[in-house]
């Protein structure tokens, strides 16, 4: 019995950690995209709030937790406010399966792992839950009843589900090398050093996988659901205060998250490239390349136009389709000559 | 414990089934459909089949559920009350069906057998390698004929699509 | 035995608490601003935006059946996609036969893609 108490505080504490890391992170993320942005721009981004701006992100969720939420008077109050949520949670428990580390920490007897779980399913999990997030959106554009949400509503949504299509498909060549779905053991399969991370003989794979993972978060050159030139702010132009602040959240983990996913997939996980480095603590090689990512996102929103809306669905039904397919025949086809 | 979650799951689940026929708000029906579905994927993880679980929300919830959202979107259909004039009929025969199945469930002696003599579905871990071993060793065959069954549903969805919809594309040109 | 299903349960128990927490983070969040943010409606304020102008008819008008089929096919596509799943993990462990198969399956869905293809269902303007 108390051991069961046990387990259940060190479950909480995980979850309570991953969560307030992951929102720490999704804070510091908006912060850096401006700095970055502006830096790119030649200019400083913010510096206002605190030392070079520091405080920004804290100050921008403050503003918006006491800014008035304005529910539009035809809106359908009820999907109004369960949209932002339905996008948010789906967000922020894909985190539940990441291994951030290797090593558990051991505190007051209790043994905290480096994640809250570890699936046999792991990447089905984050499958599933990513594309629930396509609800929130497309419920929140429809319960708005303005023309703007209800169009970018519909077109995340179809873009969601055409990227997450090649996305999948690319994840098969990993997992024939892998030969699990667990993300743990993925990350263990890679073990020793750089050549063997799965980017190099899983390179289209890789390519396939970041570009749809663009897609699928809805960010440039992939964001038509919110293009700001042509659909005033997509999906949520009636959202406001922490609604309005929800769908940011959600954005912004979708983005910690596939990089989290990449960095498993591709980049090793926690693995450290070369031997000789490997005394730097694998949660820190693990956070590197996911702020690598991170970066990429930032710029390739800072570089690139965006896309049309019918060459963006061109482009994922008629080039990575076919591409993910001609990758799981010619990896299998190879992987069964080379083990004979 | 495992009792407590398999009542909780199986009650959310008639409840919300119910809701998905009785709401009058076919967007609120929808809703209350993939409320079920989680429930259902929640009842497949008690039953050590976790594979499932995941196909259940990645197929039902993720990709059919989204369709009607879509055909809902697509037909703007408003509250339907055609359905639920028919609400003294659909109890009757309900009930009939109920008691129909209380009296086979009781003949079967399905009751009266020993929970603990089932064997589980599946050895913990691997799961999915069991179906997938089953699927591509013992149940070769089946699978390429649901693989001809998927190329038929995607050939007659195209084939209709083009007559009824693309149709009407034009003509409302 | 007992042991291994114990742990399995306690994995999935422990998403189930996750998925509870960040429900309820989201609602007492939501419940908390709630209290806190000022409630000034005006008429002006709460009628849809549309760039300044007067809202003309109603949002939700039918859209572009495009969508529609891109949904359609998204459902069989997927159902094809976790086909291919369980068959990547224990690929070497099935041999020759496993990989066969595997080849044909993918051949008829790429004949089926190469159909909606030319049927023009990927077609979008």
């Amino acid at each position: 019995m108390i051991q069961t108490a046990l387990n259940l505080i060190v479950v909480l504490v995980t979850i309570g950690v991953v969560m307030a890391v992951v929102l720490l992170h999704v804070a510091y993320l908006t912060y850096f995209e401006r700095k970055i942005l502006g830096w790119m721009q030649d200019r400083m981004g913010p510096m206002e709030v605190g030392y070079h701006g520091l405080l920004q992100p804290i100050a921008d969720g403050l503003k918006l937790f006491f800014k008035e939420d304005i529910v539009p008077a035809q809106a359908n109050k009820i999907i109004f406010t369960l949209a932002p949520i339905l996008v948010l949670v789906p967000a922020l428990i894909g985190f539940a399966v990441v291994p951030f580390g290797r090593d558990s920490i051991h505190l007051f007897g209790l043994t905290f792992r480096p994640y809250v779980t570890d699936l046999n399913i792991g990447i089905l999990y984050i499958l599933a839950f990513a594309s629930i997030g396509a609800y929130g959106v497309l419920l929140g554009g429809w319960a708005s009843n303005n023309k703007y949400s209800l169009l970018g509503g519909l077109r995340s949504a179809a873009q969601v589900i055409s990227y997450e299509l090649s996305l999948g498909l690319a994840i098969v060549g990993v997992l024939l090398m892998a030969g699990s779905l667990s993300l743990v053991k993925i990350t263990e399969a890679q073990n020793g050093g750089a050549l063997h991370w799965f980017i190099l003989p899983q390179f289209v794979a890789f390519v396939i996988y970041l570009i749809s993972a663009v897609a699928e978060t809805n960010r440039l050159p992939f964001d038509l659901p919110e293009a700001e030139s042509e659909l005033v702010a997509g999906f949520f132009t009636e959202y406001s205060g922490m609604r309005f602040a929800f769908f940011f959240l959600a954005e912004y983990a979708n983005m910690i998250l596939v990089s989290c996913i990449a960095t498993i997939l591709f980049l090793g996980g926690w693995h450290a490239p070369f031997e000789a480095l490997s005394f730097i603590p694998p949660i820190l090689w693990f956070a590197g390349k996911v702020y690598f990512f991170l970066f990429f996102y930032i710029w390739i929103r800072g570089t690139l136009p965006r896309l049309r809306y019918d060459q963006l669905m061109m482009f994922g039904w008629k080039v990575m389709i076919p591409l993910a397919l001609a990758n799981i025949l010619v990896t299998s086809v190879v992987l069964f000559f080379i083990r004979g | 414990m495992t009792l407590v979650l398999f009542f909780y799951f199986a009650a959310v689940i008639v409840a919300t089934a119910i809701l998905v026929v009785a709401l009058h708000k076919p967007i609120y029906s929808a809703l209350s459909l993939l409320v079920m579905f989680f429930h259902v994927a929640g009842l497949f993880v008690l039953l050590d089949a976790e594979f499932i679980a995941a196909v259940q929300i990645i197929v039902y919830a993720g990709a059919i559920l989204v369709l009607y959202l879509f055909v809902l979107m697509l037909l703007n259909v408003r509250a339907d009350e055609g359905y639920h004039q028919q609400f003294r009929i659909g109890l009757i025969v309900g009930l009939a069906v109920l008691v129909e199945a209380i009296f086979v469930l009781g003949q079967s002696g399905f009751a009266d057998r020993d929970p603990a003599a089932v064997p589980p579905a599946a050895p913990v871990p691997g799961n999915t390698e069991g179906i997938g071993r089953a699927l591509y060793t013992t149940y070769l065959f089946p699978f390429e004929v649901a693989s001809l069954i998927l190329l038929v549903a995607m050939i007659g969805a195209i084939i209709l699509a083009k007559k009824g919809i693309f149709g009407k594309e034009e003509r409302g040109r | 035995m007992v042991s291994q299903t114990a742990a399995y349960l306690s994995q999935y128990f422990s998403i189930f608490l996750f998925i509870v927490l960040a429900i309820g983070f989201g609602v007492v969040t939501l419940l908390i601003s709630n209290v806190v943010q000022p409630r000034l409606d005006t008429e002006e304020k709460l009628s849809p935006y549309e760039c300044g102008s007067e809202p003309i008819s109603d949002a939700r008008n039918p859209f572009p059946v495009r969508y529609y089929i891109i949904a359609m096919l998204f459902v069989i596509f997927d159902v094809e996609m976790i086909f291919i799943y369980p068959w990547a993990i224990v690929f070497d462990k099935i041999g020759f036969w496993g990989l066969f198969e595997m080849i044909v399956f993918i051949g008829l869905f790429i004949f089926g893609y190469l159909y909606a293809w030319k049927k023009g269902a990927l077609q979008w303007e």
